[in-house]
């Protein structure tokens, strides 16, 4: 275990855990309002602050994980499901009129500047957590198949494919019994990075009105309402602020050190 | 030490060309959030078309005053008949256009048919419908008889929709407007800035400014940023209240706080169900803490309101009782009217913070009762699509800026769909009635008539919160129209 690994581990871990938490305890409804109570600094009755509203900044931020990290799982989740596929089935059929398709199709969509097209999305389909997961879902299609692809055309060449192939076995479960193994490392660093790019995403979107929408707590959102406030309860937006940065680091620390771990070069060289 | 010299020798330096600049300001910035689609006051509804034009650049017969009294405009005087039928409007002599050519009564008579006709895009086209004939008398006298004694007469021709204008000058009225004001327009770059230059010919008090720019700025952070760092001289309907008392506490600023005639509202669809219920919408009222939606949405500026009407008014009757918060009342009322488990609707929020703000609030106490309020926010162009055009929504939260706009109620096809023809007959008495005191007395049976009926969410009176740099004098603190009135503002010396 590299030194990126571990710190990558705890950072990702913190966020994760501040979500799993969420759903069975935070220390005040994140929904509750106290007018009164607004806009406390950090005290020892609430951590990190009231927001304008005097609801808890503590409880919003352990919330506002879980729909960060939803969102970017889900989202993850869309683009692995298809890029995969698609970038197995492009590299087995390399050269073919299908490969040329999937993959100029992928261009098509790697050419858009991806916030541009996620806030296009929202726009025409509705603000909402849900078409936020489809807007970034669809960005990390050509992504996915884009790595498979790459990291599977060279394995083709290889004499244990041949020999599956003398052996009878179609294209298909070729892929998915012998490609697929081999490049799942890739796939896991790769996955990583794009979870941290989900959460940032999601937090771009929510920031400019169009992720998951009140009162649905979302670090974006608390950045975008800390804006006007920013002068007079700096805290508003340095926490969720933090906590974005934490995670996002956590899991490109995790993507690196992850990296390097199951790469077996860089695993030789620093043992 | 020779380097700390010249640095001071360069500031001192530096002082006094800025107060000699300053001394002879006559030069202001004034920002504003909104642009106006086009400047023809009287063809559009957008209250920012006013906010530039109103009383700089255009001028009717009458006109508001910033205390919100109505005085004599272009015309000199007027004379009443007995039955209250025919005005008799004796026009201001000299009085020239912009490009020139006279204001005569052959022009007024031109913008009030103009604004009153079948094909008339005006958006007030009510505040005319009441006049049967205008002719001209000679060139400075011009008679309008109406159907029926109407109070509001004078009142309804100080709007800036009932702004007078030359019929040479109505082809390019949107892009170049041409009035009889104390300021000319000058140049417009779209998406940024309006200049208007002092009018040496006019025909009244003339302005001490002599370049006047005002600047589009829409986002609140931007906004408090211009004001900061001094790039604007004055911001008028500054948009973030929570920022306020820090100008407060910065001897280079000045922070007015005054009253507007925006009702603020939770407005709802009295044909949608379960809104057509009057209990669903009495619990709806008292589910509702005003007082928490003033400190939370505005941080404290605003007046609490229980009807549609501004609490400054001689006529306002304070009916925040009848609604009063009360969560268990609002729970009761709920299960009387068969949603004992409460129910879903959705919530529109336009822009501005005390829709998205008190929307949120809102929610929450919604919430408490058991109405779950789904939040959509959407854009103006949005909202008057789905919301004021499509009536399709549940509840809304909008500030109804027109002044003594309570006869909107009358309408059933306004978008709140509020039918009422007791209500209606009730409107058409008081436009009838001259006499202040029945029309006081009709004013606040209105008011109770629709805070009975739980028609909207009555939320509070929107402050006109305005930021200047300190030397700026002569700004308008309330807002009795939608105006920017800056022929009497200077610069203290």
């Amino acid at each position: 275990m590299n030194r990126n690994l571990i710190i990558g581990l705890i950072l990702s871990a913190i966020a994760i855990l501040a979500a799993l938490v969420s759903f069975i305890w935070t220390p005040f409804d994140h929904v509750a309002m106290n007018i009164p109570a607004k806009l406390q600094t950090p005290n020892l009755t609430h951590w990190f602050g009231t927001d304008h509203f005097g609801r808890d900044i503590f409880s919003m931020i352990m919330v506002g994980a879980r729909t960060s990290i939803a969102v970017a799982f889900v989202a993850v989740g869309i683009g692995m499901g298809l890029g995969i596929p698609l970038g197995l089935w492009a590299a087995a059929r390399k050269g073919s009129y299908v490969d040329e398709l999937i993959m100029r199709a992928n261009d098509l969509i790697f050419a858009f500047p991806s916030l541009v097209i996620a806030i296009l999305i929202t726009a025409i389909f509705g603000a909402g957590a849900v078409n936020a997961i489809i807007a970034i879902g669809i960005f990390n299609i050509p992504v996915f198949a884009r790595v498979v692809r790459g990291a599977a055309l060279p394995i083709w060449e290889r004499e244990f494919i041949l020999a599956a192939r003398v052996a009878g076995k179609k294209a298909a479960r070729i892929s998915v019994e012998h490609i697929l193994p081999n490049v799942l490392n890739l796939l896991i660093v790769q996955a990583t990075i794009q979870f941290s790019l989900g959460i940032l995403a999601e937090a771009a979107l929510s920031y400019v009105g169009l992720g998951a929408q009140p009162p649905t707590p979302s670090w974006g959102r608390m950045l975008a309402d800390a804006q006007t406030l920013v002068s007079i309860a700096p805290h508003l937006a340095l926490i969720p602020g933090f906590a974005i940065i934490i995670t996002v680091m956590g899991l490109n620390l995790m993507g690196d050190g992850l990296r390097d771990h199951l790469n077996p070069r860089t695993r030789v060289a620093r043992t | 030490m020779k380097h700390f010299v010249s640095q001071l020798a360069l500031a001192s330096a530096l002082s006094v060309a800025g107060f000699a600049a300053h001394a002879a300001n006559t030069d202001i910035t004034v920002a504003m959030q909104l642009e106006p689609p086009h400047l023809d006051p009287t063809s559009a509804a957008a209250g920012a078309i006013d906010s530039v034009l109103y009383s700089n650049v255009f001028e009717g017969l009458t006109r508001f005053m910033g205390d919100g009294s109505v005085v004599a405009g272009l015309a000199k005087s007027w004379d009443i008949s007995n039955d209250g039928l025919v005005y008799t409007f004796i026009l201001h002599d000299n009085v020239l256009f912009h490009d020139g050519s006279t204001m005569d009564a052959e022009d007024v008579q031109f913008s009030l048919n103009r604004a009153r006709a079948d094909d008339s895009t005006n958006a007030q086209k009510a505040l005319f419908a009441g006049i049967t004939n205008i002719s001209v008398l000679d060139t400075a006298t011009v008679v309008v008889t109406l159907d029926a004694p109407n109070g509001n007469f004078l009142f309804n021709l100080a709007w800036g929709d009932a702004i007078i204008v030359a019929p040479e000058s109505i082809d390019g009225i949107k892009q170049a407007p041409i009035g009889t004001g104390a300021f000319k327009f000058a140049n417009w770059v779209q998406g940024d800035k309006i200049e208007l230059i002092r009018n040496d010919a006019y025909w009244g008090t003339p302005a001490v400014l002599e370049n006047v720019t005002f600047k589009f700025i829409s986002d609140p952070t931007a906004a408090f940023a211009s004001v900061m760092a001094e790039d604007v001289d004055a911001f008028v309907g500054f948009p973030a209240p929570e920022n306020l008392p820090q100008f407060e506490a910065d001897p280079r600023f000045q922070v007015l706080v005054g009253s507007t005639e925006g009702e603020t509202i939770l407005s709802t669809n009295n044909k949608m169900p379960p809104f057509d219920n009057v209990k669903v919408r009495e619990a709806l009222a008292h589910a509702i803490d005003r007082r928490a939606i003033v400190d939370g949405a505005m941080f404290g500026y605003g007046t609490p309101i229980g009807t549609h009407f501004a609490p400054h008014n001689p006529a306002y009757v304070d009916l925040t009782g009848t609604s009063a918060y009360d969560p268990e009342l609002a729970k009761k009322l709920l299960a009387e009217a068969g949603f004992a488990d409460g129910f879903e609707t959705t919530l529109h929020l336009p822009p501005p913070s005390y829709a998205r703000r008190g929307g949120e609030i809102i929610a929450a106490q919604l919430a408490q009762v058991g109405i779950k309020a789904q939040i959509t926010n959407v854009e103006w162009a949005q909202w008057l699509e789905t919301v004021f055009r499509g009536k399709d929504f549940g509840l809304t939260i909008v500030s109804h800026t027109e002044p003594m706009d309570i006869s909107i109620y009358a309408n059933p096809e306004y978008y709140f769909q509020y039918e009422n023809p007791a209500f209606q007959e009730l409107i058409t008495n008081l436009n009838a009635t001259t006499d202040p005191e029945a029309r006081t007395a009709l004013m606040g049976d209105a008011q109770r008539m629709i805070s009975g009926d739980y028609v909207n969410g009555y939320l509070f009176q929107l402050a006109q919160l305005s930021v200047a740099k300190a030397g700026v004098q002569g700004l308008w603190a309330n807002a009795p129209t939608q105006a920017t009135d800056l022929t009497a503002v200077s610069w203290a010396d």
